[in-house]
């Protein structure tokens, strides 16, 4: 089969390459030169690129009105109301943009289209012409400039005191939640920590750690709170993307990020919103992290703060956690860990734990 | 002292000396063997051909693994013995393995932005028409020039032997964000895979510096008489400043590129700190991946331009000559490609808004990025202007020049929203950024490269390439540009990542599995339209029709010198450059053209 299909191939090329030759015989006794663009390549390549304007402009039509409905819902964020607003101004210039440009590049190149006895004008530079056209973008720009950097300026403002502080903890390939608690402080923690039990290796020392909540699989958010989202990684760069939110960040091992937002629309309200009785809101990866990179995701449950409470109190506490088997043992595991690194090491630790 | 002088004087007139023999009678008689003539070269018609064909077959590669990994994402799951055939052990039962998805989508991105777009472009027609174009016998040095493709050589042949390793080639990306490039851990693809690309890429560096600092001296010191700085082609300003963003950019990415090879075999810690990975926490300790980002994007920006700048400076001339009209505006086109040079080196924070760095950061960067789209506009509108009132003569070439101008509009557009930190928040990384990129880089910068090889391809081998497989090639190409790319935007605003294995892992994308196959079937349409390139180069080479004497009538330099390869490209003194380069229809000349060499006539103003 295979060799079959190399010698029709091998064949094909053969007789193209014969009918070439056919080609530059029969324009050679036509006294002619095979390759010479003559009065009907110009009409015809001019004819089709209007046919290929009218289909490009048709195809953009087609995929708008297709495709259009297939987008993100409505922000589900108060700032991605601020940023859609954005969106939809960038889009208003560049589209019409896009079209009178390629409308005058079509028309052109089909309206002058070598023709015998045409003659070409020579018009070599314009002060006026070029004046406007760098000017006027210069205005548009400008606005659209200051209108993106007010945008960015306002929903990049540090998180209002009080909001409720969750950590997104990135690993290949998963996702850990941790809420900070009764006491809206994350406890300490540090890779040199992490072993079976621990997988986010909090300091079990720490008090402010005792009643984090730590949770997988899915997390729940009140609606119309600002949550503060700080984000780690254990091994390599990750994204999280929470693309109904217009929310990402990247987790960068070594560093914390962070950001906030306040979700205004509960997955039941969505569900009824975008006629899916399955939606979902969901936290992606969006940093090539390995192989498994493609299904790294959780779930999000946006909800009432009553139902927001109940759920989050019949999670388990950090110190819970760690109980049953005794915390002693937990304390012993991660010193035998910090036991074979070296002074410079835990000086390193405390640096660590400051930057956190 | 007086001595000393004699000295110099002693040797400069030796140069001289030997110069003219070589030019005036040795070349006639003189029979070059067959090493000195193709295989170490010295003379730049020969190498802009070596580094044309390397890079013919880096880009089937990388085609060919595009064309594998659409298969994959237009048909997730489904078994493709083809897969199995190419890719043995990574594509069991003909589907491809994660691991070998993410490695051809790294090694496919590596071999098209630096093998065949820097290399490639820059390389054959930096090469090709610097000396011709400015009157000028070869390279400033031609043997700087013989190991600027010797190392480029080089370096795609590692690159290619690292396709073959065990554990595979790199995977992280080609952007290869350390700790993931950096650890074998994480990726199997971060053994022996990324060393050999680091190595590869050292070495591309140095072919690319070698290059850039010889075009830039034959540039500045070899122009023939009365070729000023503002008679030169626009192609020529291209490749000039092309090859000073290269000098100043290329560096950094060597230094990036060097401490990744510390922290992964020498356990330095620049780009590392508290990992804990396979079991085990790692020393690493103070050091940052976001320094990578920075150091990269310091080059990946710039690099940007790099890759665009010569398909503009080509397109510039191929439209002038084809429209047979002057460029429009040519001393903006001249500025226009001096700050958006600029500007390339103050934006690059524009790939990181999302690291976490401060906000204010990204305000500038968004300033910046911004205002690119100013000299860009520019450009556009004095392409259009060109055209107008022209008499267009359409050569596959002009088709690709025109096809550029178009792609460079739509990807440039999507730029000013993804450029905006704001609105970049929720398309970072996603199809959107992959839609943008591929149509104003990818797509604009290989039209630029399709466009010089049928414009220039009777200056390099003597021979026609065929019209009609070019016309074919080219609306076959367009339309699968647009088709596999244009919906992308589309997945892109759905929240779609980039550089996922399938699709089918969350329901949020189910409803865009059409689209996925609609895309990879105009990306094999694609595929088969570059056959036809191939099979009309190879063939044009050996057996296509003789040409003419300038085909095109054009007016640059490069068509005063005869047909036939001739060591030093002029026998005979090089003609003196009495006009710029776009005389086309000029009122009162006998023709639609007048070439650079021809003097002013009595009374006739020299325009600009």
């Amino acid at each position: 089969m295979n060799w079959l299909i190399i010698f029709t191939v091998v064949l094909g090329v053969l007789a193209v390459a014969r009918l070439l030759k056919v080609m530059e015989l029969s324009a050679a006794l036509r006294g002619g030169d095979v390759n010479d663009i003559t009065e009907d390549n110009n009409k015809n390549n001019a004819l089709t690129w209007i046919v290929f304007g009218v289909l490009f402009f048709y195809a953009f039509y087609w995929q708008v009105k297709n495709y259009g409905a297939l987008l993100l819902p409505e922000s589900a964020s108060e700032h991605g109301l601020k940023t859609d607003m954005l969106f939809d101004v960038s889009m208003w210039i560049i589209t019409p943009t896009f079209f009178a440009t390629h409308i005058f590049l079509f028309y052109y190149i089909f309206k002058y289209y070598h023709r015998k006895g045409q003659k070409a004008t020579f018009f070599a530079h314009s002060t006026k012409l070029e004046l406007i056209w760098t000017v006027i973008p210069t205005i548009v720009l400008t606005s659209l400039i200051v209108y993106g950097i007010g945008t960015w300026n306002e929903i990049t403002t540090p998180a209002p005191q009080e909001t409720m502080v969750i950590e997104l903890y990135a690993k290949q390939y998963d996702w850990t939640a941790r809420y900070a608690g009764k006491d809206n402080q994350l406890g300490k923690a540090s890779f040199r920590l992490i072993d079976g039990v621990n997988a986010l290796g909090i300091d079990v020392k720490d008090e402010a750690a005792s009643d984090d909540k730590i949770v997988r699989g899915e997390f729940h958010i009140p609606v119309g709170k600002s949550v503060n989202f700080k984000f780690h990684s254990r091994d390599v760069i990750h994204s999280a993307y929470m693309p109904h939110f217009r929310a990402q960040m990247n987790c960068v091992p070594g560093m914390e990020t962070m950001l906030h937002f306040v979700p205004t629309i509960t997955t039941a309200e969505m569900r009824v919103k975008t006629g899916n009785d399955k939606f979902d809101y969901l936290l992606l990866c969006n940093k090539i992290c390995g192989a498994s990179h493609f299904n790294m995701q959780m779930k999000i449950v946006v909800e009432s703060q009553e139902e927001f409470d109940k759920w989050i109190s019949e999670k388990k506490t950090f110190a819970q956690e760690i109980a049953p088997p005794a915390p002693v043992a937990a304390t012993v595991d991660s010193a035998a860990v910090a036991a074979d690194s070296t002074k410079v090491d835990s000086a390193t630790v405390k640096v660590v734990a400051q930057v956190h | 002292m007086s001595s000393h002088a004699e000295t110099l004087d002693h040797g400069h007139h030796d140069a001289h000396g030997h110069d003219h023999e070589h030019f005036h009678d040795d070349h006639d008689h003189h029979e070059e063997s067959f090493i000195s003539k193709y295989v170490f070269s010295q003379d730049h018609k020969m190498i802009s051909k070596q580094f044309l064909v390397t890079a013919v077959f880096m880009g089937i590669l990388a085609m060919m693994m595009s064309i594998f990994f659409r298969l994959q994402l237009g048909w997730p799951g489904k078994s493709f013995p083809i897969l199995e055939t190419f890719l043995g052990k990574w594509a069991p039962g003909g589907v491809l393995a994660p691991d070998m998805y993410l490695a051809l989508v790294t090694i496919h991105g590596t071999i098209m932005v630096f093998f065949v777009l820097t290399g490639g472009l820059s390389g054959t027609f930096s090469n090709l028409l610097i000396p011709f174009q400015i009157g000028a016998r070869d390279m400033a040095s031609g043997f700087l020039n013989m190991l600027s493709y010797w190392f480029f050589l080089l370096s795609s042949v590692i690159m290619v032997i690292s396709l073959f390793l065990e554990t595979g080639p790199a995977s992280g990306g080609w952007t290869i964000y350390p700790p993931l490039s950096a650890l074998p851990q994480a990726m199997p693809g971060s053994g022996m895979g990324m060393t050999l690309w680091l190595v590869s890429m050292a070495i591309f560096i140095v072919s690319s510096l070698l290059g850039s600092l010889n075009y830039i001296v034959t540039v500045v010191n070899l122009r023939v008489k009365g070729m000023s700085m503002t008679r030169l082609p626009l192609t020529i300003w291209a490749f000039l400043v092309t090859a000073i963003l290269g000098v100043l950019s290329f560096p950094v990415l060597f230094a990036a590129a060097l401490l990744l090879i510390f922290d992964r075999s020498f356990g330095t810690s620049f780009y590392l700190s508290d990992i804990y990975i396979g079991g085990q926490a790692l020393e690493h300790t103070g050091g940052s991946p976001i320094l990578f980002q920075h150091l990269f994007w310091f080059l990946g920006h710039p690099e940007v331009y790099i890759v665009l700048l010569p398909a503009l400076g080509l397109t510039s001339e191929i439209i002038s000559t084809n429209a047979r009209k002057p460029i429009f505006g040519y001393k903006a086109m001249i500025g226009s490609i001096l700050v958006i040079a600029f500007l390339s080196f103050i934006v690059w924070g524009h790939h990181m808004f999302i690291t976490g760095m401060n906000p204010f950061l990204g305000s500038v960067f968004t300033f910046t990025t911004l205002l690119v789209a100013i000299p860009s506009a520019v450009k556009v509108f004095n392409y259009i202007t060109t055209l107008w009132k022209g008499n267009i003569v359409f050569t596959p070439a002009m088709l690709f020049a025109v096809g550029l101008v178009s792609t460079f509009i739509t990807g440039g557009l999507t730029g000013i929203i993804l450029g905006d930190s704001a609105l970049d928040i929720n398309i970072h990384d996603t199809y959107f950024v992959v839609a943008h990129f591929h149509i104003v880089m990818g797509a604009s910068a290989i039209f630029g490269m399709f466009a010089g090889v049928y414009h220039w391809f009777p200056r390099m081998y003597g021979k026609m390439m065929n019209k009609q497989l070019g016309f074919a090639h080219f609306w076959l190409t367009i339309v699968s540009v647009y088709g596999v790319f244009f919906p992308m935007h589309f997945l892109g605003l759905a929240g779609i990542p980039r550089r996922y294995y399938t699709n089918t892992e969350f329901a949020l994308f189910d409803s865009f599995s059409d689209i996925n196959a609609m895309i990879s079937t105009f990306a094999i349409l694609g595929a088969i339209a570059q056959c036809l390139f191939l099979f009309n180069f190879f063939y044009s080479i050996f057996k296509g029709a003789k040409t003419k004497h300038n085909p095109w009538n054009a007016n640059t330099m490069e068509w005063t010198a005869p047909t036939e390869h001739i060591h030093g490209n002029w026998p005979g003194a090089i003609p003196e450059v009495h006009r710029w380069p776009y005389d086309y229809s000029k009122p009162g000349m006998p023709e639609d053209f007048v070439q650079q060499t021809v003097p002013l006539q009595n009374g006739e103003v020299e325009s600009h």
